[in-house]
């Protein structure tokens, strides 16, 4: 094995210029939670230090991205090769303001999560590896937020679902086994789908590059092929994200498992849908999607309403609250069928809305359990009593979600009904209205059953006291640090954005614009316009 | 299978698979090999021992818990990017150490770190399952 002292034209294939310091805030969220993982697994055995490790990482992960978020608003999308080989050969990482923002939103969420189960999940599911998973879910999830490889999103994709099933399994009750079989079936489906359309899209443009996908089949004129690949990503992430026609295993699987893995399901897995959507069928195939517009019209209409009605007729308040996401995912999917740039950033100020606010609300579920003993509707009652800061809390929670000022939820509805009666989808801004006033119903139910009513079923209302025993009221329960510190993290996250939403809506438009018009991301990869 | 000539066979057969992997794993940069195909014949030399000698024996031979290894496996992985840094290249960009030892040329390299990573990984993954199957079979 001689080395031959032969001299190669280095510049043709590699990198050469120096990168900056800065640029790698691109990878450093991935690094930290892979060693952060790792750390976590080797020393699974420790309980008592598990919540501290991830806690520490995930904390360093939200400033690396807060770093990374202001980085790209300052200089524009980010592109960085690993190996340094140059693109498209190279795996790139590419970060335009949609990705950086989804990313810092996803761990915030997953701090909030890591707080709370510190207070909530025992020490036999730690050895187990609750906190390994997390931290995992949380790579995963930042991975997909910032790849620019479409191949390297379908494995990011894979880090996610292995640990969300190791998530969802964690308790091993039969109830949990039956809700991760049906949630790893429909995903292993889309992911294999999504895992032939890349075949096929690579068969057809010979590149797995996203900025050369975007170049490549920009120059595809009218050809068939890619009007079928655009139709199986669709399908695809719209299983990811439990859009209509495929959203049954969301309610079947999300209410088994422990509160706080329903809260960063609810949070994070269906937005890595929504964004996948946004990326790949908004971005990469403009004239496709045009093609589908109306069926993503129609799958985002009942999207809605069938979530909405969902909320409407459970009394289970976590299976309630599965069908609040779906219904939160018809409004994302409404933002891909109008995609002018008023409806896409509107798409996307909702996800981050939606990051924040269903995480909250399934974390509120697991209060109210804890406050009130139960899940269902018919057996709760009387909670304002026990505890009124709890019932103001889910009172902004719930109106948040349903778009109701002066929180969270109603901007992005108002950019995307604007979105849509300018782009003359009339149905469409109609459909978003109606979900509203249908979720409005069915928080108002919730929240009065669960909190205004004197006690459960059967009790005659309007009896606040006095109880059986002579106690005029229930003493306030108090609850741990680890429960109020992330509730006041998402609740603040919420009520902020509903009364300042200039910042986030500014991002958010800087994010649409890259992907209407995704000039700058193929320039920040490729330098020029090929 | 708990025959005598695979019992005795077993120890010295997965010794000599062990070294095997190692050497695997060495040539992998230019040649076929590398740290996933050297990791899978790492486990399938505890697979043999298990089979011959029981699971428990194996966890013995192993020292740490195999979850464990992969953990390191990641972590060491995870080390092999960063020196890339220090030159102001884009990340897992190689670095080479080529020195002379005793007379012969040897190639140290920020790939060959990342690939005992991927070995460390493969082994620990792979043998936890392959054990924990194994000790269900029992009852």
């Amino acid at each position: 094995m001689a080395v031959s002292s032969n001299t190669v034209d280095i510049a043709a294939a590699m990198v050469t210029q120096p990168v900056q310091g800065a640029d790698w805030l691109l990878v450093t969220p991935l690094l930290l939670t892979m060693a952060g993982g790792a750390v976590a697994i080797m020393l699974r055995k420790k309980t008592a230090i598990q919540p501290w490790i991830a806690i520490g990482v995930i904390s360093l992960v939200v400033l690396s991205n807060i770093g990374l978020l202001a980085h790209v608003l300052d200089h524009g999308v980010v592109t960085m090769v690993m190996g340094g080989w140059l693109p498209p050969f190279g795996i790139a990482f590419t970060a335009d303001a949609m990705g950086a923002f989804f990313a810092l939103s996803a761990s915030i969420v997953a701090l909030c999560a890591a707080i709370y189960a510190a207070g909530s999940i025992e020490a036999s599911e730690r050895r187990y590896g609750f906190y390994p998973f997390l931290i995992l879910l949380l790579c995963g999830c930042t991975g997909a937020f910032l790849t620019g490889d479409i191949f390297n999103l379908y494995v990011w994709f894979e880090v996610l679902l292995i640990s969300a099933v190791g998530m969802i399994v964690l308790g091993n009750d039969k109830a949990q086994i039956d809700g991760g079989v049906k949630y790893a079936i429909l995903n292993f489906v889309a992911t294999t789908l999504f895992l032939m359309a890349t075949g096929l899209l690579y068969g057809l443009v010979g590149t797995l590059n996203m900025a050369d996908i975007i170049v490549k089949v920009s120059q595809l004129e009218g050809q068939g092929p890619i009007y079928g690949i655009a139709a199986i990503y669709f399908l695809a992430f719209a299983m990811k994200a439990a859009a209509f026609p495929v959203n049954f295993w969301l309610p079947a699987s999300y209410h088994t498992p422990r509160m706080v893995v329903s809260a960063v399901f609810g949070g994070l897995l269906t937005k890595v849908g929504v964004y996948a959507l946004l990326r790949v069928v908004l971005m990469l195939m403009p004239e496709p999607r045009e093609w589908l517009g109306d069926i993503i019209s129609l799958v985002a209409i009942a999207t809605m309403i069938a979530g909405a009605l969902g909320a409407l007729a459970q009394t289970d308040i976590r299976r309630m609250t599965g069908y609040i996401v779906i219904s939160g995912v018809g409004s994302m999917i409404a933002g891909l069928a109008i995609a002018n740039q008023v409806a896409v950033a509107g798409a996307i100020f909702y996800a981050v809305h939606s990051f924040f606010c269903i995480t909250a609300l399934y974390l509120l579920a697991g209060v109210i359990n804890r406050i009130g003993g139960s899940f269902s509707l018919r057996e709760l009652g009387g909670l304002y009593n026990k505890s009124p800061l709890v019932a103001a809390v889910s009172l902004i929670l719930l109106l948040a979600v349903a778009g109701l000022p002066p929180f969270s939820g109603l901007w992005p509805k108002v950019m995307l009904v604007e979105g849509a009666l300018e782009s003359g989808r009339s149905l469409l801004a109609a459909s978003i209205l109606i979900s509203g006033i249908l979720l409005t119903i069915a928080i108002g139910r919730y929240w009065i059953y669960a909190f205004w009513r004197g006690g459960p079923e059967g009790t005659v209302d309007g009896t606040l006291v006095p109880q059986s025993d002579g106690t005029a009221t229930v003493a306030s329960v108090s609850l741990p640090m680890t429960v109020t510190v992330p509730m006041a993290i998402l609740t603040g996250l919420v009520i902020y954005l509903g009364l300042f939403p200039e910042g986030v809506m500014a991002i958010s438009t800087q994010g649409a614009a890259s992907l209407v018009d995704p000039t700058a991301y193929v320039q920040s990869v490729f330098g020029v316009w090929p | 299978m708990n025959t005598v000539i695979f019992r005795t066979i077993a120890p010295y057969l997965s010794a000599l698979m062990m070294v095997f992997s190692i050497f695997v794993l060495l040539r992998g940069h230019n040649e076929p090999g590398g740290g996933f195909i050297g990791g899978l014949i790492a486990v399938s030399a505890f697979a043999i021992y298990g089979i011959a000698c029981g699971v428990a024996a194996v966890r013995r031979s192993m020292v740490v818990h195999p979850m464990s290894l992969a953990g390191i496996g990641l972590f060491i992985a995870v080390l092999s990017v960063l020196p890339s840094y220090l030159f102001g290249q884009p990340p897992m960009t190689s670095q080479w150490l080529i020195f002379d030892f005793l007379g012969s040329e040897l190639k140290l390299s920020t790939p060959l770190v990342f690939d005992i990573g991927v070995y460390l990984v493969v082994v620990g993954a792979i043998t936890s399952i392959a054990l924990s199957l194994e000790e269900r079979d029992v009852d």
